[in-house]
């Protein structure tokens, strides 16, 4: 196993971190697994795949409820999670971190709790470039409420109108929802500047932070987010784990999402007095060994240091797009200023499937499609795009293989 | 050629190529004779569900057989789609309701059978089979 040391602005050992993750070592089609799909999920460490394999061999046990040691251990274990999380994203307060099954889970519970709220012609904005997952909620939600879903427009280069963005706030607002980063382009909002201009308006922000956390240092205080969302497999941390942060002023007026085990203070048949955040929200023996696993996912990371991982992985981008712009008829979809390691683009009459089809024969796994995002899709007037997104246990080597190989598909897709 | 003789025939073919590439290459080929649908038949109700890329595809009964025509926007897809019509058209509902499509699996081109949202080839199949079922009452 690598030794991982936090040193600020540390040059990556990518070939010792490799050595972390076993799935890197195996062969796709005969040849060695070259994985660009990170923004879909990203590969486990051992140190996550370990400890999971100890939560069950030592430590398994219900929390909240035993008396007995193991319960006790394993409470302590789970809450633990819970303070590594707050303090990866420097939340105030333990309670206001709520484990979920993923970002698409908090996003829905968000949009439970205004529904209530929310009267006929109010409005919610959202913009073009969000995952499917960040409006399906809200269209939702609208739809039945009679309110208006208001959306922000992309420019040319993937960025957020700002201009329309503050036009579109107005006294019927009573939410806004975006993305931090962008699944499709990368593109990097600036949230904390989209939030303050909300507050402006008494309103509050709900960010999707699934493409932030494995990018980049998240402040939710300093962004003065309202709630922040993130999905643990996207941050080399287990599937079926998620985080929403609320903070506590909201988790406090929030209105029960599901009831049952482990969210109650007193159970009668005349009146049950529920428990105060994060147990409230929590509801049934939750998914203890998936918290674990995302603390001990942060943690590697943070040993790392997540600036050395930026960098880093800034370096991959920036190789990558000089790399694939020498390819004839490549386009890029998405060339914001601000940019996460992710790379879009789609070749002039070529289907993304047949490129993605052929560069799985090769080994390489880039994602193709609409990636969940389809009115971004038709805002680029394209029936997709091919994606790679790059993690730190990516190389210069690889993205030179991906090249090679764009050409060779191409080659045999326009011959 | 019975549904069975053109299944063998296609698995004698690719037994030809010993790599991907070979195969590939053959599969974009057969891609350029596929029956063409008709312009005005490529609508959005044709359009086969769960393919990443576009897939129409109309049937037809001529003389108690069913006659496919179908295009997509892949090439790949559009070849896949060019191998499962030639199989299946021009045979009567039954035959094609009950054929087995073993194929696919002996040439290679198991990972085109995954239930995953990308690969349309499981609901291509089925789309043709549920066609020739509901034109069977025509056929007769």
């Amino acid at each position: 196993m690598a030794s991982v040391k936090t040193i600020a602005r540390q040059k990556i050992d990518v070939i010792a971190i490799r050595k972390d993750f076993p799935i890197l070592s195996r062969t796709v089609h005969g040849k060695p697994l070259i994985y660009f799909d990170n923004g879909a999920t990203t590969q486990k460490p051992l140190q996550v795949i370990d400890c999971i394999v100890k939560y069950y061999s030592e430590q398994n046990a219900n929390i909240h409820r035993g008396v007995h040691t193991l319960s006790q251990e394993a409470t302590v274990l789970y809450e633990n999670a819970r303070a590594t999380v707050q303090g990866h994203i420097h939340a105030a307060d333990a309670s206001e971190i709520i484990f979920t099954r993923g970002t698409t889970e908090s996003i829905n519970m968000v949009a439970a709790a205004f529904r209530d709220t929310l009267r006929e012609g109010d409005e919610i904005i959202v913009s073009e470039m969000e995952h499917h997952s960040n409006i399906l909620p809200w269209q939702a939600l609208c739809e039945e409420r009679k309110a208006v879903l208001k959306v922000v427009s992309v420019s040319d280069a993937g960025e957020l109108m700002m201009e329309e963005y503050k036009k579109l706030l107005s006294p019927k607002t009573r939410l806004v929802a975006v993305t931090h980063v962008s699944n499709t382009m990368g593109t990097i909002n600036p949230v904390k500047e989209i939030i303050a201009l909300a507050h402006g308006n008494k309103v509050p922000v709900l960010v999707d932070g699934a493409q932030a956390i494995p990018h980049m240092n998240v402040n939710v205080q300093d962004l003065d987010a309202d709630f922040y969302c993130f999905s643990g497999h996207k941050v080399y941390a287990p599937t079926g784990i998620g985080v929403l942060y609320g903070k506590q002023k909201w988790l406090r007026e929030m209105p029960n999402y599901q009831v049952g085990g482990g969210t109650i203070k007193t159970v009668t048949f005349a009146k049950t007095e529920y428990a105060e955040s994060p147990l409230r929200f929590e509801a049934g023996t939750p998914h203890i060994e998936g918290a674990l696993g995302l603390a001990a996912a942060l943690e590697y990371i943070n040993a790392i240091g997540l600036e050395n991982i930026a960098a880093y992985e800034q370096e991959l981008l920036a190789y990558a797009e000089k790399k694939l712009s020498a390819i004839a008829g490549l386009r890029f979809i998405g060339t914001a200023r601000e940019k996460a390691s992710v790379l879009s683009f789609v070749i002039e009459g070529i289907h993304p499937y047949d490129i993605g089809v052929i560069l799985d024969q090769l080994g390489i796994a880039v994602r193709t499609g609409h990636h969940c995002t389809q009115p971004l899709m038709e805002r680029f007037n394209c029936v997709g795009t091919v994606r790679a997104s790059f993690a730190f246990y990516n190389t210069k080597e690889e993205i030179d293989e991906l090249c090679k190989g764009i050409e060779r598909a191409v080659k045999m897709l326009k011959g | 050629m019975s549904i069975a003789d053109t299944e063998k025939e296609i698995i004698e073919e690719f037994s030809l190529f010993d790599d991907w590439m070979g195969k590939y290459e053959h599969i974009i080929e057969q891609g350029k004779s596929l029956p063409l649908i008709a312009e005005k038949y490529k609508t959005d109700d044709r359009l086969i569900k769960g393919c990443q890329s576009k897939v129409w595809l109309h049937s037809e009964v001529k003389n108690g057989r069913i006659v496919y025509t179908a295009d997509s926007d892949a090439i790949i897809t559009k070849g896949l789609v060019a191998l499962v019509i030639r199989v299946l058209s021009g045979h009567t509902p039954d035959e094609i309701v009950n054929a087995k499509m073993e194929f696919v699996n002996k040439i290679g081109l198991k990972e085109h059978l995954s239930p995953t949202r990308a690969n349309g080839l499981v609901n291509m199949i089925k789309q043709m089979k549920l066609d020739a079922l509901a034109l069977k009452s025509k056929s007769v």
